[in-house]
């Protein structure tokens, strides 16, 4: 991905370099008219337009239950939160956007499959337990990634991870309660739960990106104060809460090498299947092309709406200004 | 001075190199809301809309799901002025150094009541 409307001659600016790198030794933050490093204007624009494109792709495997949710609050609940996604999706364009990349461009990166985003979102949904274990897993998993982005060095983006932070918790807990319902129902109900637990737990872990020794950008991020953790240390902060959590809905972690290492002070956790999150990460999960088909059929048959509301306001700043009646 | 939005857009600029459309691009516009009797207008965010009534209804729609403002303002982002930012040290200078312009520099009558 690449940005546009940049000026390039402050590239060299050693001035604009100086005040910049004050500001990061400084944990202050950086503004979006404040010069910055192309590199720190291009790993943000990439990251930042990645997580935009996760919320937005992250309404279909839920917005596919609406219909199916058990009941009138269900489907309630579940429209609200897809509703959220979509929002969270709009703060974030309009972070990435501040860096120079109109909106546009991202939309159309998106559905030409030359953007990325979540690999979590590629797999398929296939019951309703599945819909709380995304919730709970899913969501648990963003806001353990998320909470410390809202300290992030660029403004724009650490104010809406504030906003996204804040009306993320109850997506997490929704999730938590369809489990725990079903985990405390029959016995059909509670082993679909194990199910889906069990194949979203995984997946769910791979969220936080690749192992340390094989994330190169996390360096350079960390310098940056856009990233506070490395990946692994979130993945195992995130494995002692679901540990916690998993003892109140009554269920197992699909994970027996789960433990807590005294020596590093971190939990520890199984193998994950890298290769799997290379594949799906690559095209080649179970639902990336119904995915972005979809998204690309919503753009193109939503054009017609799009032209006619610009065709409008066309019309409208055409008219004369008409003396109002008394 | 320079023209342009606090977030750093200067407002619409036509992408040209649409896979699929070549249509302008619906202007940015600057949401303020109002949380609750008394309080300022507060920026919230920025979206794009084809006009100023589409405007106020995606900042309903994006800013207020949870009854977050009573009132809504939506700027277009072009027309908002801001100090220029590469001389903002000369901009903001003036009152370094000027520390009686608060309360705080004036220690004699400390222990005084009501002052």
């Amino acid at each position: 991905m690449t940005a546009t409307a940049i000026d390039t001659r402050a590239d060299h600016d050693a001035a604009g370099e100086k005040v910049f790198n004050d500001i990061i030794a400084r944990d202050s933050r950086i503004e979006p008219r404040d010069w910055m490093p192309a590199d720190y204007r291009k790993s943000l624009t990439r990251q930042i337009s990645q997580h935009a494109h996760s919320e937005i792709i992250g309404m279909q495997p839920e917005a596919n239950w609406i219909t199916r949710a058990p009941s009138l609050k269900r489907k309630a609940v579940l429209m609200a939160k897809v509703q959220d996604e979509a929002g969270h999706g709009l703060y974030l364009y309009s972070a990435a956007e501040t860096l120079g990349t109109p909106r546009e461009k991202m939309t159309e990166d998106l559905i030409a499959g030359k953007a990325r985003y979540s690999s979590i979102f590629n797999y398929p949904v296939l019951t309703w337990a599945d819909i709380g274990a995304i919730g709970w897993l899913v969501d648990g998993a963003a806001i353990c990634n998320q909470v410390p982005l809202c300290r992030a060095s660029y403004g724009p983006y650490g104010r809406a991870m504030v906003r996204i932070c804040k009306e993320e918790s109850f997506h997490q807990r929704q999730g938590f309660e369809i489990l725990l319902e079903l985990a405390n129902g029959t016995p059909e109900q509670r082993a679909m739960a194990q199910d889906a637990v069990n194949r979203w737990y995984a997946p769910s872990l791979m969220m936080f990106g690749p192992p340390d020794e094989d994330s190169p950008n996390s360096q350079k991020s960390m310098e940056w104060n856009i990233k506070r953790f490395s990946n692994d240390e979130l993945r195992s902060r995130f494995v002692g809460m679901m540990v916690e959590q998993i003892k109140v809905l009554g269920l197992d972690l699909p994970d027996k090498d789960v433990r807590f290492d005294e020596g590093t002070g971190r939990w520890q956790y199984g193998p994950l299947d890298w290769n799997e999150f290379k594949e799906v990460l690559a095209g080649r999960g179970p639902c990336n092309a119904q995915r972005l088909e979809r998204r690309r059929e919503a753009h193109e048959e939503g054009a017609w709406v799009r032209d006619a509301a610009s065709a409008y306001a066309a019309r409208q700043a055409a008219k004369p200004t008409t003396t109002k009646a008394a | 001075m320079t023209g342009g939005s606090t977030t750093g857009d200067d407002g619409a600029t036509a992408p040209s190199s649409g896979l699929h459309e070549e249509r302008a691009a619906w202007p940015l516009w600057e949401v303020f809301v109002r949380s609750s009797r008394g309080l300022s207008h507060v920026h919230a965010g920025s979206l794009h809309a084809p006009d100023a009534e589409m405007a106020v209804r995606n900042a309903r729609d994006l800013y207020t799901r949870r009854n977050e403002g009573v009132s809504l303002w939506v700027v277009p982002a072009s027309a908002i002025i801001t100090s220029d930012p590469d001389a903002k040290d000369a901009f903001f200078e003036s009152p370094q150094g000027k520390d009686y312009r608060h309360a705080t520099y004036y220690t004699k009558s400390e222990g005084v009541k009501h002052l």
